[in-house]
């Protein structure tokens, strides 16, 4: 397949990317790892004039934690690195859980988590990641810096909150109050198919209670979903049948699933309460 | 040349055949090792000096009438040399062409556009990149008309006719066919004790070859000669086809294919893009490539299936099958380009039941034209058979299910005994030769089935939901007869040539073309199993009409039963005249001459000898007098019979009862192919059968929307299961050689994945039949599982496919 005419560049630094993005504005897009945008642009579903490949700009492929606790996934930071992360698999069950469902091996070598979710594919796994875990992102432009809340940053369907002059340099999880547990459980055709219905879901506990609780849903809406609600379910008690049957039905409401080929409506919605009852309630959910 | 060990006089000296390549022996395959090594010659790989690329503009719309179409800002972008539109095909009568199933098809859309995909102008420019800028330059406006997705649609009264370019076609019906007794059949039916009923949908699918179609063409205007390198499975048959339909003098056509990059099935028909490349070519006196896109490939060219059944079994309390009665319902898309080479219009749908001793039965069906892609019909599959055999063995379960017998023991009662051949079908095929029983024994051994059916007990009893499925099937393959089959009217033989240079050393040629069967490795070896020639001493050449002998090509898995056959006769041929070498050089008569493997030698003195390599130097350098010097031959092969393997394939499943998700516990296969050439390639063929048969029942379809839009249109959508979840095969062989075929094989390429899906289907239906759901049509999305499981009702899969 054959791509429209676009030009390249490929900056060294983010002072160099500052001023591309300043350059050709509107007309440029970032090329992290290539993993959606490739694919849209040999479709031709995206033609942009320039291309600023970001892959050359050192220190960005970072994961790491703040002494506080406080977890940053740096721009180049590919799925895979995630995937095989110690820190992750010690310390965060939710996105080590997440990161080998994403895609397929040869797309996570590539593909990067803050590419996904700036992508804002209804179905990329990685917002609903972030959603749950209430993160943010934190954008770079010719302002500085500026933190962009998860809820805020998708605007729909391959929308999202930069300005063309911005760049995402990295997506950060707020430090945990409690015992972190949580899981992400997708429903795939196939491996490296996108999610008939994904259902991520991240909780605190301190003293037997929950503390905080963050569900996200996957492919079932125009954008991936807080389902807050449900969440807010579980919060200010310990995890009981009770309360996770609850979450499960609210789940479930706050789905807004359309029914195609992966299966219906009604369907969808019934895996999402299907996931939370078996990532809550039945230890499907690792602990940290 | 080797010595040979001292012998004593009595002992042998044949040479081991396994050693040496020959029958039996699972040497390496040959091919391999360029592929691996990406030194493969695909046709994408061809690059001529001065070659213009080109590209396909296709329909957003599934149904339109074209109001106008402007081409001149193509014509304006640097680079475009060309740009073709259907009228243009028109004034050199070309716009429309014939299918190999006597219908017509549009090369360029003219009047309408009838399926989503359809060629409708054709760029061609200095490089691909500017051709499909140019293709995006082209405004073409369209009055979109009704779509219609299914026989029901198509068939309701006022529904908008869709071939109105055809003369006195009043409607979509696209055939109607029927074989069989009627009136014994519905004797049968009165004097039935249960009356089993089955209704369902084979969704369509697409062979989806990795390597996608194309060509290259070179028309020299100076020579008048065109050569066209092209993906086809039947080189000949294209060259044919050219010179008939185009007019081109045939010796002035030379058609190549190179390495093809997979074909079950898809690479048989002649698409449009072969012809516009051709057209092109000669229009500009300069070589052009086409190269298809993978959604090309998947939009526009020949799918599989898509054949709606509604049957019955007449059937006896004891288990006996009294007769069988079916209504098939083809959609076959907006042309009926079915590459077949059968008299039938519903290809060989009639093999169905051919294990069985069915009685009596009759059959019809009637085609549909609809607005989706036409063409193709044989995926991995002898031309409907695959139907043929999932009906059989999804109607056997249910049948089964209704007398209460275990279904087992319902197959016992009424497969063909091992006396009964040949065996004549109520619907006129004979069956060759089979062990039937033997091997659904070895497939429930393997299984341990009465174990399974305990545990499934036991497991039920804790809320989970195992299953067990068995399919058991014939299939004729190996077309022709030339009594039966053509394609245009020319006879499916098949063709081997055979040259065995001086130094013993040989290269064979055939009419058929390798595209993954490994054709390069067994033909040597049937040339190693004929005259001891070591197999590595062979190399084997196919696909290029200017060398090889006329033959119809590869699919149908027909290439062992007549290629194969041929490669038999004609190194026979080359015995015969190298027992004259050989009684010429031991100074003997012919008729003291006895063969050995690799020798022949004296009666009554086996230590005086020729080699196979001796008679060989002999045949350029110390010929007999009177004879004909070298040591080459032909020889055209007309298959008395199809070959009838047989197959037992057994698969356990346990269903997720809240997510409908099934996982494969184990599959067994016993497969009895006959003779097998290279042990390791026929476990080649039925381990990626079988990983098709699972394609099939799990996710691998395509479907349309209510608009015509297709489903299924690139690898996101159209799911071919990758090694994550292809679940692990257990083989078991049993041979029962053909005993029409010169080496007694049989065709196996096709067998599991015509004969797999049954199984896969008929293990998730037993492990919810307490809910009394007779069919949920495949792919078995966990979705229609779980709505089964709500539901107790058949879930079909039939389009439009329901959005929102
Ligand atoms: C076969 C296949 C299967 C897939 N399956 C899944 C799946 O199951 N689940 C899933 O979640 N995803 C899936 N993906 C998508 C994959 O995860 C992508 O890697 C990801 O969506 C994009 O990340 P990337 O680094 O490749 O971004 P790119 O493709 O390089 O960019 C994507 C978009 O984000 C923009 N962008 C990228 N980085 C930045 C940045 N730092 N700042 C601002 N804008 C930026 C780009 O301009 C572009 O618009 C699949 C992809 C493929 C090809």
């Amino acid at each position: 397949m054959y791509p429209s005419k676009f030009g390249y560049e490929a900056p060294r630094s983010l002072d160099e990317l500052s001023s591309l993005l300043n350059r050709y504005g509107d007309d440029a897009k970032i090329l992290a790892g290539g993993q959606s945008l490739v694919p849209m642009m040999k479709l031709r579903f995206a033609a942009p004039e320039v291309l600023v490949d970001i892959n050359g700009i050192p220190g960005l492929d970072y994961h790491r934690e703040d002494p506080d606790g406080t977890l940053r996934v740096g721009a180049l930071c590919r799925h895979v690195t995630l995937e095989r992360s110690a820190l992750l698999a010690a310390k965060h069950p939710l996105m080590a859980a997440a990161a080998p469902l994403i895609a397929d091996p040869m797309v996570r070598s590539r593909g990067t988590m803050v590419g996904s979710i700036c992508h804002s594919d209804p179905q990329g796994d990685w917002a609903s990641v972030l959603l749950a875990l209430g993160g943010h992102m934190v954008a770079l432009g010719p302002r500085g810096r500026r933190t962009i809340a998860a809820g805020h940053f998708s605007l729909g369907p391959f929308q999202n909150a930069l300005q063309p002059d911005e760049i995402a340099l990295e997506a950060v999880i707020p430090a945990p109050t409690g015992q972190r547990s949580g899981t992400y459980l997708k429903l795939e055709r196939r491996v490296g198919d996108f999610a008939t219905a994904g259902v991520a879901m991240a909780l605190e506990t301190s003293d037997g209670r929950v503390v905080r609780a963050g569900i996200a849903l996957t492919g079932v809406g125009p954008s991936n979903i807080a389902a807050t609600e449900a969440a807010q379910a579980l919060v200010g008690k310990p995890l009981s049948e009770e309360s996770i049957e609850q979450a499960a039905q609210l789940a479930a409401a706050a789905a807004q699933p359309r029914g195609d080929h992966r299966g219906s409506a009604a369907f969808k919605r019934h895996v999402v309460a299907t996931f939370i009852r078996r990532g809550l309630a039945r230890g499907e959910a690792v602990a940290a | 040349m080797t010595q040979t060990a001292p012998v004593t006089p009595s002992s042998s000296q044949a040479l081991d055949e396994i050693k040496i390549g020959g029958l039996g022996s699972s040497r390496l395959r040959v091919e391999d090792s360029r592929f691996i090594r990406g030194r493969g010659n695909y046709t994408d790989d061809v690059k001529l000096p001065g070659m213009l690329y080109m590209e396909i503009l296709r329909s957003p719309l599934a149904h339109a009438r074209i109001i106008s179409i402007d081409t001149s800002r193509a014509w304006a972008i640097p680079g475009v040399r060309l740009v073709l539109t259907g009228e243009m095909m028109a004034q050199r009568n070309l716009a429309w062409m014939p299918t190999l199933s006597y219908d017509t098809q549009a090369v360029l859309a003219t009047d309408k556009v009838r399926f989503q995909g359809q060629e409708v102008c054709v760029v061609v420019a200095d490089d691909p990149y500017i051709a499909k800028d140019g293709c995006e330059a082209i405004d073409v406006e369209y009055e979109p008309l009704p779509p219609i997705v299914n026989p029901e649609q198509s068939a309701a009264p006022g529904a908008p006719v869709i071939r109105d370019d055809k003369q006195g076609q009043v409607d979509n019906t696209c055939y109607r066919w029927e074989v069989g007794d009627r009136e014994a059949t519905e004797r049968a039916f009165a004097e039935a004790d249960v009356v089993s009923k089955l209704k369902l949908h084979y969704p369509r699918s697409h062979p989806s070859p990795i390597e996608c179609c194309g060509s290259v063409a070179d028309f020299d205007p100076a020579t008048k000669k065109l050569t066209v390198y092209m993906t086809s499975q039947a080189p000949h048959i294209v060259r044919s086809a050219v010179a008939l339909i185009a007019e081109l003098p045939e010796h002035m056509i030379r058609i190549v294919s190179p390495d093809v990059g997979g074909g079950f099935g898809n690479k048989v028909p002649v698409y449009p893009g072969y012809v516009h490349s051709i057209l092109a070519s000669i229009l500009l006196g300069k070589p052009v490539k086409w190269t298809e896109d993978k959604t090309g490939n998947l939009i526009s060219t020949g799918f599989g299936r898509d054949m709606y059944l509604d049957g019955e079994m007449a059937l006896r309390s004891d288990g006996k099958i009294l007769a069988v009665r079916m209504h098939a319902d083809t959609d076959q898309g907006a042309f009926f380009a079915d590459a077949q080479p059968s008299k039938f219009k519903i290809g060989l749908m009639h093999s169905t039941f051919a294990c069985y001793n069915i009685g009596t039965g009759y059959i019809t069906a009637q085609g549909h034209y609809t607005n989706k892609a036409p063409g193709g019909v044989a995926y991995r599959c002898s031309f409907r058979v695959t139907e043929a055999m999932f009906f059989q063995e999804r109607m056997v379960q249910a049948a089964a299910d209704d007398l209460g017998i275990d279904q087992a023991e319902f197959r016992r009662v009424n497969l063909l005994p091992d006396d009964a051949f040949p065996a004549r079908t109520p619907f006129g095929f004979l069956v060759d030769s089979g062990q039937y029983d033997k091997c659904l024994q070895i497939g429930l051994d393997a299984i341990g089935y009465e174990e399974f059916r305990r545990e499934q007990a036991a497991a039920r009893a804790k809320g989970r939901l195992l299953g067990i499925g068995i399919s058991t099937m014939t299939e004729p393959l190996g077309a022709g007869n030339s009594r039966e089959y053509d394609i245009l009217g020319i006879k499916m033989f098949d063709s081997a040539e055979l040259r065995v240079h001086l130094t013993g050393k040989a290269i064979l040629r055939t009419g058929a073309k390798t595209q993954g069967q490994g054709h390069e490795t067994t033909w040597a070896q049937i040339v190693s199993h004929e005259l001891g020639i070591p197999a590595a001493d062979v190399v084997v050449e196919e696909g290029d009409t200017d060398t090889a002998p006329y033959g119809m090509g590869t699919y149908a898995s027909r290439s062992t039963p007549v290629a194969g056959a041929a490669v038999s006769m004609v190194s026979r041929k080359i015995r015969a005249k190298a027992r004259k070498i050989a009684a010429h050089l031991l100074e003997v008569s012919e008729e003291d001459i006895e063969w050995e493997l690799g020798r022949f030698f004296v009666r009554g003195a086996p230590e005086r000898g020729a080699t196979i390599q001796e008679c060989a130097m002999a045949a350029y350098s110390n010929m007999p007098d009177g004879m004909e010097p070298g040591l080459e031959g032909n020889a055209y092969y007309d298959p008395p019979n199809l070959t009838w393997p047989f197959a037992c394939y057994i698969v356990t499943v346990e269903v997720d009862p809240e997510t409908g998700v099934w996982d494969v516990l184990r599959v067994v296969a016993v497969d009895d192919c006959g003779v097998r050439i290279n042990p390791m390639i026929v476990e080649g063929q039925i381990m990626g059968g079988l990983t098709e048969a699972y394609a099939m029942s799990n996710m691998q379809f395509q479907t349309y929307d209510a608009e015509g839009n297709i489903v299924g249109s690139n690898y996101m959508d159209y799911l071919i299961p990758t090694a994550w979840e292809t679940p692990g095969f257990e083989l078991h062989e049993v041979v029962t050689p053909c005993p029409h075929h010169p080496i007694g094989a049989k065709g196996v390429g096709e067998c599991a994945a015509v004969g797999g899906p049954a199984a896969f289907v008929n293990a998730v239906l037993d492990a919810i039949a307490h809910t009394g759901v007779r069919n949920i049509d495949m792919p078995v999305l966990p979705d229609r599982v779980w709505t089964a499981l709500q539901t107790h009702q058949d879930v079909s899969g039939a389009p439009p496919v329901r959005n929102g």
